[in-house]
C-alpha cells in the first residue's frame, strides 16, 4: 500500500512547493524530478501488483472522513468564492454548489453515512489507469515546463501564474489517482470535485473574457455531472436497504441484482457522461480549447475525462443487458457519430482533437454501457490507446503552434519539411488515431466486433459504421496537409525544448509500441481483468493468433517502408506542378490573368455547407437529451 | 522491343489556332476514325503524354506555356506540329505578334502541313511521329545501358 | 497451404486478370459508342510503356506514398483471397486508400489537391457499406472469416439482398467510373485533368494502374462473395455486375460530391441497414 500513498500523496506534497517556488531553473529541475518519480512509482505499482487480481486496504489515519467531509465543504466555499465573478446567465452555478453541498452535508451529518472498511484498493484496471496518469501525466508536466516558459513569452500582456499552474496540476494529478484507487465513494466524489476545479482554474488560466466564460461553463456542467454524483451517494445513502458507499460492495450487489442499486449507478454514470464531454455536455470541452496546450492534453484527452469513463466502464458488468445500460450505450454511439463528423468542419486544430475526443470517449461509453466482456475488453484498450495518441497530438500541435503561430491545419502545409520532427511526431499520433495496424483502429474494431454480438438489434454497429467513414477525412485531410510539400518550402529555424522533444519522442514511441505489444497488453493486464469480472475464459475479441501476425506485418511494413526509401534516395528529374502550363518557376507561381504573377495556394476541404457544426450539435443535444431521459426511464425495467 | 509505339498517349494544345485543325484533331478521336484502336489516349496531361501535338502558331503569349508543357512530358516524347500555322506560321507568318513555327520554341519532330489538315494526315503523321518515338526510345535505353 | 497457393495466384494473376478487365472494359465501352476500341491486350501495353517513360516527379516523396499504395492493396487481396479476417480485410483496404491520397496531396498542386479532397470524400461515402456488408455477412454467417463465409451453404445474397444492392452501389465509385469518378478517371474525363494522379508520370503512373486493377479484382472478390455457394452464379454474377458498372459508366455523365457522398449514405441507410434489422430480427 506504501506505493499507493505515494502517488496519493507526493504530487500533492510537490504542488504545494510548486504553489511558492518561482519560474526558475531551480523549479523546473524539481518538477521534471518529480515527473521522474511520479512516472518511476506508477510503474512500479504496477510491477508489484500486476498479476494480483483485486485488492483493498484499510488506511488507518484518525478521522479521515471528517477531514474528506471537511474538505468537500471547503471545496464548496472556495468554488462559492469563485462565482463572484458570474455572469447572469451562469447564476446555476452557486445553486448546483449549494444544492451539492447540502445533499453532502445532509448525508454526513444526519449519521446516515455508512463505514467503509477498506477506502482504497487496486485491480487491473486502475493499473493501467495509474500507467496512464503516471506515465503520460509526467510527461505533459515535464512538457509544460517548456512550453509554459514560451507560452509567457509569447503572451507578454499575460501575467505570469505558473506558480499557481504547477500547484493544480500536480494537486490533480495527485486526484486522478484518487479516482481510481477510491473504494469508498465519498473520498470518489472528493477526488472528482477536485477534478472539476483543477479544470475550472486551468481552463481560467489566460484571464481573457472568453477564458474566463469557458471557465464558468466547464465548471456549471460538470458540476450538474456532481449533482448526479451526489444524488447517486445521497440514494446509496439513504434509500437503499442496506446503506453501502463501498464501491466493491455495490458492484457485487448490482453483478447478483442489477436492479437494487441501478438507480444510484445511472445517477453516477450521468455524473460520468458529463465529466467525459458527451452530448449533451460537449460544449464545455470545446470551450476548454482556450486553455494552454498542456492542460488540454492532460484534463481535456488523457486524463480528467478519462475519470467519466472510468466511473462507466468500473459499473459496466451492472449495466449488461439492462435497458439503461443500452440507451447510455445509445448515448456514447451518437456522440461518437455526430461529434465524428463536425470534426471534418474544423480547421482549428485543437477543435478538431476536441470533436476527436469527444467521439472516442463517445465510443468507449458505448462498450462500456452495453457491457459484456467483449466490449469491456474493447473499451479499456481504447482508452489506453486513445490517451497515447491523444496526448501525443495535443503535445504535438502546442509545440507546432509555437513554431509557425498558428493552430490552424490550413498553416501547417509542409510541415514534412519545414518541420520534420514535429511532422513525424505528428504523423505518428494521426495514423495512430484512426489507421490499422494503429491502437485505435484495433480498438475500434473489437468494438464493432462486440456491437455486432449485442442482442435486440445492429444500432451500435451500424452507428460505428457510420461514424468512422468521417474520422477518415478528417485525419487523412490533416495528414495530407502535413505532407503536402509547397514549391517554396524550407526548414524552419529555432529548436524545439528538450522538455518538449522528450515528452513528444516518448508518446509516439509509446504510441508505436502499444501498437506492436497490444497481445501483450491484453494478455497481461486487460483480458484478466475482464476474466476477473465476468468469469469467463478469454475476452479478446478477434484476437486471433492470425490477426496479430497480419497486423504485425502490417506495422512492420508502415515502420520499414519510410526507412527502405530514406535508405534508398533515388535520383529523380524534379518538374514544376501542373498549373496548365503557366508555371513561372519551380514553386507555386504562375502568369495570371492580364500577365500578373499570380500563387496558387490550395485549402481542405471543410464541407461546411454539407455539415454544418450548428444544426448538428443542436440535433445531437435534443437527441441526447431524449436518450438520457429515457435511460432515466427504464431503471426500474 | 519498346510499348511506346503500342500506346502513344497525346496531349493536344492550341497554341494560337483559329480552330480549324484543333477541330479535325478532336475528330480523329471520333468513332468515324477512332484512333485508340492504335492505342491512342487523348490525356491532357503533360506528364502522362508521349505525343504533343500543337496547333496554331507561336506567339509572345504561349512561348513560356509550350516549354513549360514540353519540358513537363517525360522522356522520350516526339511533337507534332499540326497544320501550316505550327509548321511555319501559316498565312499569318509575316504578321508582327507572331514568332513563327513551332520549332521556334521547341524541336519538333513531325510536321503534318494543312490548312485545315485532314484527319487522315494526322494519322498518318502520327504514326510517323511513333517511329520517330520508337528511335528516340532505343537511343534513351542504349545511353542508360552504356551510362 | 492453401492460403499459400491462393495467396501466390492472387499475387501473379490478379494484375493479368485486372488488366484484362480493363481490356475488356474499353472494347465494351467503345462498341457502346460505336467505335472499334483498342485490342483487348492495350492495357497491358499502357503499362508497359509507362514503366518505359522518365520517372519525373514534382518532389521526393510522392512517389514513395503510392508504392505503399500497391503494398498495402496487394497485402488487402493476400489477406482476403487466403481466407483472412473480413473486417481487417477492409481496414487494409482503408490503409491503401489513405496512403493514394497521401500521395495525391504531396505534390501540393491545385488538380491533384482536389483530386485527394475527392478522394477522400469517395472513401468516406463508401466506407459505411463496406462496414455494413462485413457485419451483415457475419450476422448471417456467424464468421467474420472469408473461407468460412464463401464456405457457407447457401447463397449469401439470398439473406443480404439489401447490402448487395449497396454495395453496387458504391461500387461504381470504388471502380472509379461515371457518374462517380469524381477523384481520378480514365480516359476521355478531363474535368480536373487528372486529378489526383495529374502530377504522376511514367513508371509511378505505371505503379498507380497496377494498384487499381488489384484493387478492381479484389473488389470482384467481394460480389463473388455473395454468391460463393455456387461458382457458376458467382461468375455470372461478377461478369453481370461488370457489365453493368460499364453500361452506368457509359449512360452518366459525372455528377457532384455532394451527390456522390449523400446518395451513398442513404442507399447505404435504406437498402443496407435496413437489410441487417431485417436479418436481425429473423436470425434471432
Amino acid at each position: 500500500m506504501g506505493i499507493l500513498l505515494f502517488l496519493l500523496l507526493f504530487p500533492a506534497a510537490m504542488s504545494l512547493v510548486f504553489a511558492v517556488l518561482p519560474p526558475n531553473a531551480f523549479r523546473n529541475t524539481l518538477v521534471r524530478v518529480s515527473a521522474l518519480l511520479i512516472a518511476a512509482g506508477s510503474v512500479w505499482l504496477a510491477v508489484a501488483f500486476n498479476g494480483q487480481g483485486y485488492q483493498s486496504f484499510k488506511v488507518e489515519f484518525p478521522h479521515l472522513d471528517m477531514i474528506f467531509f471537511g474538505g468537500e465543504m471547503l471545496l464548496s466555499l472556495f468554488l462559492l468564492y469563485k462565482c463572484i465573478g458570474i455572469k447572469k446567465h451562469e447564476w446555476y452555478i452557486p445553486v448546483l454548489i449549494l444544492v451539492q453541498a447540502g445533499i453532502m452535508a445532509y448525508c454526513e451529518l444526519s449519521g446516515a453515512m455508512p463505514e467503509v472498511e477498506n477506502a482504497l484498493y487496486i485491480d487491473s484496471f486502475s493499473i493501467i489507469m495509474a500507467l496512464i496518469i503516471g506515465i503520460v501525466g509526467s510527461l505533459i508536466s515535464l512538457y509544460a515546463v517548456s512550453y509554459m516558459r514560451d507560452y509567457h513569452h509569447h503572451n507578454p500582456q499575460m501575467k505570469d501564474r505558473q506558480r499557481s499552474f504547477f500547484f493544480i496540476v500536480f494537486f490533480f494529478l495527485s486526484a486522478m489517482f484518487g479516482v481510481v484507487f477510491a473504494n469508498n465513494l465519498a473520498w470518489l466524489y472528493l477526488f472528482w470535485e477536485i477534478t472539476t476545479l483543477s479544470s475550472f482554474i486551468l481552463i481560467g488560466y489566460p484571464k481573457t473574457e472568453e477564458a474566463t466564460r469557458n471557465a464558468y461553463r466547464a465548471l456549471g456542467l460538470n458540476l450538474l455531472g456532481g449533482l448526479g454524483f451526489a444524488c447517486g451517494i445521497l440514494y446509496l445513502v439513504k434509500f437503499l436497504g442496506q446503506p453501502t458507499i463501498d464501491l466493491n460492495q455495490i458492484l457485487t450487489m448490482g453483478r447478483l441484482d442489477s436492479g437494487l442499486v441501478m438507480i444510484p449507478i445511472v445517477l453516477i454514470c450521468f455524473a460520468g457522461i458529463a465529466k467525459s464531454a458527451q452530448l449533451p455536455f460537449s460544449s464545455w470541452l470545446l470551450g476548454a480549447m482556450v486553455a494552454p496546450t498542456p492542460v488540454s492534453a492532460l484534463l481535456h484527452s488523457s486524463t480528467m475525462v478519462k475519470a467519466g469513463i472510468f466511473i462507466i466502464i468500473k459499473f459496466a458488468p451492472v449495466l449488461q443487458g439492462t435497458w439503461a445500460g443500452y440507451f447510455l450505450a445509445l448515448v456514447g454511439a451518437v456522440t461518437f457519430l455526430i461529434t465524428s463528423i463536425i470534426a471534418v468542419t474544423q480547421s482549428n486544430a485543437k477543435r478538431v482533437l476536441a470533436y476527436s475526443t469527444i467521439a472516442n470517449l463517445g465510443l468507449i461509453v458505448a462498450c462500456a454501457g452495453v457491457g459484456t466482456p467483449q466490449t469491456l475488453w474493447a473499451a479499456v484498450l481504447l482508452t489506453i490507446f486513445h490517451a497515447v495518441s491523444k496526448g501525443l497530438l495535443f503535445l504535438g500541435v502546442g509545440s507546432i503552434e509555437h513554431k509557425i503561430g498558428s493552430r490552424d491545419i490550413e498553416d501547417m502545409g509542409g510541415l514534412i519539411v519545414n518541420r520534420p520532427g514535429l511532422a513525424v511526431v505528428m504523423i505518428v499520433g494521426i495514423l495512430g488515431m484512426f489507421l490499422a495496424p494503429f491502437g485505435m483502429l484495433i480498438s475500434k474494431w473489437a468494438c464493432l466486433e462486440a456491437f455486432v454480438n449485442v442482442k435486440y438489434t445492429p444500432l451500435l454497429a451500424v452507428l460505428l459504421a457510420y461514424g468512422s467513414a468521417p474520422t477518415m477525412f478528417f485525419w487523412t485531410k490533416w495528414l495530407g496537409k502535413i505532407v503536402s510539400v509547397s514549391g517554396d518550402a524550407k526548414k524552419g529555424e529555432g529548436a524545439v525544448p528538450g522538455d518538449e522533444w522528450t515528452a513528444l519522442w516518448f508518446l509516439a514511441a509509446a504510441t508505436v509500441a502499444t501498437a506492436a505489444l497490444f497481445p501483450l497488453i491484453s494478455w497481461a493486464s486487460v483480458s484478466p481483468y475482464v476474466s476477473g469480472l465476468y468469469h469467463v475464459e478469454d475476452a479478446a475479441a478477434g484476437l486471433t493468433q492470425g490477426n496479430i501476425i497480419i497486423m504485425s506485418i502490417l506495422l512492420g511494413l508502415m515502420l520499414l517502408m519510410p526507412l527502405a526509401f530514406l535508405a534508398y534516395p533515388k535520383k529523380n528529374k524534379y518538374v514544376s506542378r501542373y498549373l496548365a502550363g503557366a508555371n513561372l518557376d519551380q514553386g507555386d507561381s504562375f502568369t495570371g490573368a492580364m500577365g500578373a504573377t499570380q500563387h496558387a495556394t490550395l485549402r481542405n476541404y471543410y464541407l461546411s455547407g454539407f455539415f454544418s457544426e450548428k444544426k448538428l450539435t443542436v440535433a445531437g443535444i435534443v437527441l441526447s437529451i431524449c436518450l438520457i431521459v429515457t435511460m432515466f426511464s427504464v431503471v426500474k425495467i | 522491343m519498346s510499348y511506346l509505339k503500342k500506346s502513344p498517349w497525346i496531349i493536344h494544345y492550341d497554341g494560337s489556332s483559329c480552330n480549324g485543325c484543333d477541330i479535325e484533331v478532336l475528330a480523329c478521336l471520333t468513332p468515324l476514325y477512332d484512333v485508340e484502336r492504335f492505342g491512342i489516349i487523348n490525356t491532357g496531361n503533360p506528364k502522362h503524354a508521349d505525343v504533343f501535338l500543337i496547333t496554331g502558331s507561336i506567339n509572345e503569349q504561349n512561348v513560356e506555356v509550350v516549354r513549360n508543357i514540353y519540358n513537363q512530358m517525360p522522356d522520350p516524347k516526339v511533337v507534332a506540329a499540326i497544320g501550316i500555322c505550327a509548321t511555319s506560321g501559316g498565312i499569318f507568318r509575316e504578321c508582327y505578334n507572331v514568332k513563327g513555327g513551332v520549332d521556334t520554341v521547341i524541336p519538333v519532330d513531325i510536321y503534318i502541313p494543312g490548312c485545315a489538315v485532314r484527319p487522315e494526315a494526322i494519322i498518318d503523321g502520327v504514326v510517323a511521329a511513333l517511329g520517330v518515338l520508337e528511335k528516340k526510345a532505343a537511343a534513351l535505353k542504349s545511353m542508360k545501358a552504356s551510362a | 497451404m492453401k492460403s499459400a497457393i491462393a495467396i501466390l495466384a492472387w499475387v501473379i494473376l490478379a494484375p493479368i486478370a485486372g488488366g484484362l478487365l480493363a481490356g475488356v472494359d474499353r472494347i465494351i465501352t467503345a462498341r457502346m459508342q460505336s467505335r472499334v476500341g483498342p485490342p483487348l491486350l492495350q492495357p497491358f501495353y499502357d503499362v508497359l510503356k509507362l514503366f518505359g517513360k522518365q520517372g519525373i516527379v514534382v518532389n521526393a516523396f510522392q512517389n514513395f506514398y503510392m508504392i505503399c499504395f500497391l503494398v498495402f492493396v496487394v497485402v488487402t487481396g493476400c489477406l482476403f483471397f487466403s481466407g483472412g479476417d473480413l473486417l481487417l480485410t477492409i481496414f487494409a483496404l482503408a490503409v491503401a486508400g489513405v496512403f493514394f491520397a497521401l500521395g495525391a496531396f504531396s505534390p501540393n498542386s491545385p488538380y491533384s489537391n482536389i483530386g485527394a479532397e475527392r478522394e477522400l470524400l469517395q472513401m468516406m461515402a463508401y466506407e459505411p457499406v463496406l462496414i455494413i456488408m462485413a457485419i451483415g455477412m457475419y450476422m448471417v454467417t456467424k464468421s467474420w472469416h472469408v473461407d468460412e463465409i464463401a464456405g457457407f451453404h447457401n447463397l449469401l445474397v439470398g439473406y443480404l439482398p439489401g447490402v448487395f444492392v449497396a454495395l453496387l452501389f458504391v461500387l461504381t465509385i470504388k471502380l472509379r467510373k461515371s457518374p462517380f469518378d469524381l477523384s481520378t478517371s480514365h480516359h476521355g474525363h478531363q474535368e480536373l485533368v487528372k486529378g489526383a494522379t495529374t502530377e504522376f508520370a511514367g513508371p509511378a503512373l505505371g505503379v498507380i494502374e497496377l494498384a487499381h486493377w488489384y484493387e478492381n479484382v479484389l473488389l470482384m472478390g467481394f460480389v463473388y462473395l455473395f454468391f460463393a455457394s455456387n461458382w457458376i452464379a458467382a461468375i455470372s454474377a461478377v461478369i453481370v455486375t461488370y457489365f453493368l458498372e460499364i453500361f452506368i459508366d457509359n449512360t452518366f455523365a459525372r455528377l457532384t460530391w455532394r451527390f456522390t457522398v449523400k446518395s451513398s449514405w442513404i442507399v447505404a441507410g435504406v437498402f443496407g441497414v435496413v437489410n441487417l434489422f431485417v436479418v436481425a430480427f429473423l436470425i434471432k
